[in-house]
């Protein structure tokens, strides 16, 4: 009963994976005849390529920003919203509602608020005096534009991470915090030595997730910026798919995505890891 | 007293952050450009719908709605199908050949699908399946079984064997132990996948992208992007085109936030 999805997976799933490694030892325009020269796209992306290495680094900064952001977020409104009641409950659907849009939607509507004359961002800034004209180019001026689209990915997914997190932390016993408050211990104290340690299994998946995605990014950042100006707003996706779509190069193109694919599975096992030595293998 | 009117502070303080945006859309549906500009959140001067009706008239949004529906559709109904098929078969296989072929499965968990893209387009090129819905339907089913059949194939797990034991005893076969006393139990799981490949397959934009460029295959969301250059300084085409997009989703999430809420979180954790 398993072989229509195998055939299926095989064939469009695992067979390319294999060849992406296969093709990443070829010299490729994608039109003649693949020529075979080892090793040689991966030392010329290690030793040579500048871009190459300002993408990585773009991608590690804004899967930072954007795992900080939506950790601290969606951890503080989860402690918020953990008990469910009417008003949570509408809030979390609220909060969740981004998540069904598609990305290209987002970005776009993201485009309007970020324009620099008359986006609802500068507009407001402007108006309660805290910016001078002109006024900042989020998305067209590069030392903000990654960053512009990493605040747009966590408007898109704290909501998601909020209901993963209530989820998480309603699996805490109601006793602990109970026997806190006869203790008289604060808030804070409450959630330093209780909700940390016990969500700690939640942030690993959440952080992970969030990491893994960000390592995924391409419909946002195509959609905003197309990785501009001057590839400051480029990610691992965004320029695999220009190097093979734009530069006509696939074999190189296909040398990033063997990269791409070790960075997401060691990210994934270290995830497994710190799971396992924590809290024992589930 | 603090952390209350803090915690009431900053919960308000988001739900507006996340619904503002939306209504500039929904609002600036019924607006003129100049008005989209000068005042985003005031309700329109008056209301019109004009911007559908130009959009509608140049006829460039039905098509990819069509398309969109053809897709998005034919593919959540086979995956679900194909899935549920093979996680039924792995659930309750006792050999090592279930074992293989779940890890195998999940190994497409680990690899990210974006990486396929090269090899996808060269096979595809080669078949001619590029440029059609058909191809689009295949790329979906094959980036979206492993997580479908990881999720299902854990929900089949914790079925009770006593039910299946039963079955066979009353001399049922595997298909008919499946359609008649697997299936049945796991709507609910089918539902809530269901509708998580659904958000899945419409919003997608990588490999209609890369595989499609004639006008009438294009979906909704490589018409959105074509709609960013051609009406780049006009928001008011752009918001009517994005709130046509997403009616689709967000009638069905107001009618099924849980069964949404439950199949997204679902595949996010899981996958």
């Amino acid at each position: 009963m398993a072989l229509p999805a195998f055939a299926i997976y095989s064939f469009l799933y695992l067979y390319p994976s294999i060849s992406n490694l296969w093709n990443s030892t070829k010299r490729w325009d994608g039109v003649l005849p693949p020529e075979f020269i080892g090793a040689r796209n991966f030392t010329y992306l290690a030793t040579n390529d500048d871009l190459f290495l300002k993408v990585v680094g773009n991608n590690f900064r804004f899967a930072f920003v954007v795992v900080i952001l939506q950790t601290t977020f969606s951890l503080l409104f989860a402690t918020f919203l953990l008990n469910n009641t009417k008003t949570t409950i509408f809030l979390r659907v609220v909060y969740f509602f981004p998540t069904i849009l598609s990305s290209v939607s987002v970005g776009l509507i993201w485009l309007f608020l970020y324009n620099p004359n008359y986006g609802l961002i500068n507009a407001t800034a402007k108006s309660i005096g805290i910016m001078k004209e002109p006024g900042i180019n989020w998305l067209g001026d590069g030392r903000y534009a990654l960053y512009a689209i990493a605040i747009t990915q966590v408007w898109f997914h704290t909501g998601q991470m909020v209901v993963i997190y209530v989820a998480g932390l309603q699996q805490i016993p109601a006793e602990l915090y109970e026997a806190a408050e006869v203790d008289g211990a604060s808030r804070w104290q409450q959630f330093k030595s209780i909700t940390w340690p016990m969500a700690l299994p939640t942030t690993a998946v959440v952080v992970a997730y969030t990491t893994i995605q960000s390592f995924r990014a391409f419909d946002l950042v195509y959609a905003m910026t197309q990785g501009g100006p001057n590839n400051a707003s480029d990610v691992l996706v965004t320029l695999i798919y220009n190097t093979a779509f734009a530069s006509y190069k696939f074999g190189y193109a296909s040398a990033q995505s063997v990269l791409l694919v070790v960075t997401v599975l060691l990210i994934t096992w270290l995830q497994r890891r710190t799971l396992r030595v924590n809290y024992g293998d589930r | 007293m603090l952390y209350k009117s803090t915690k009431n502070i900053l919960l308000t303080a988001f739900a507006f952050i996340v619904l503002i945006p939306c209504s500039i859309v929904v609002l600036g549906t019924f607006k003129t450009d100049a008005e989209i500009y000068s005042t985003p959140l005031s309700l329109p001067k008056s209301w019109t719908l004009n911007n559908f009706r130009t959009l509608f008239d140049s006829g460039g949004l039905i098509t990819p709605f069509k398309n969109s529906v053809i897709v998005s559709v034919s593919s959540v109904f086979i995956t679900l199908i194909l899935a549920s098929m093979a996680a039924y078969a792995i659930a309750r296989s006792i050999t090592i050949s279930g074992k293989i072929l779940f890890f195998l499965f999940t190994l497409g968990l680990a690899i990210p699908g974006q990486v396929n893209i090269i090899p996808i387009y060269v096979l595809f090129v080669k078949l001619h399946l590029n440029n059609s819905l058909l191809g689009l339907v295949l790329v979906n089913i094959a980036l979206t079984l492993p997580i479908s059949i990881f999720i299902l194939s854990s929900f089949f797990k914790d079925l009770s064997r006593e039910m299946f034991e039963a079955a066979s005893i009353d001399g049922a076969g595997h298909w008919r132990t499946f359609r008649s006393i697997a299936l049945p139990l796991c709507r609910p799981a089918m539902g809530a996948t269901g509708i998580f490949l659904f958000v899945i397959c419409w919003n997608d934009l990588l490999y209609p992208l890369m595989l499609i460029s004639e006008l009438s295959k294009k979906t909704l969301p490589l018409i959105l992007i074509d709609y960013r250059g051609e009406y780049f300084s006009s928001f008011s085409m752009l918001f009517t085109a994005i709130f046509v997009a997403s009616i689709p989703m967000v009638v069905m999430y107001l009618f099924f936030q849980k069964s949404f809420i439950a199949g997204i979180t679902a595949g996010a954790v899981k996958g």
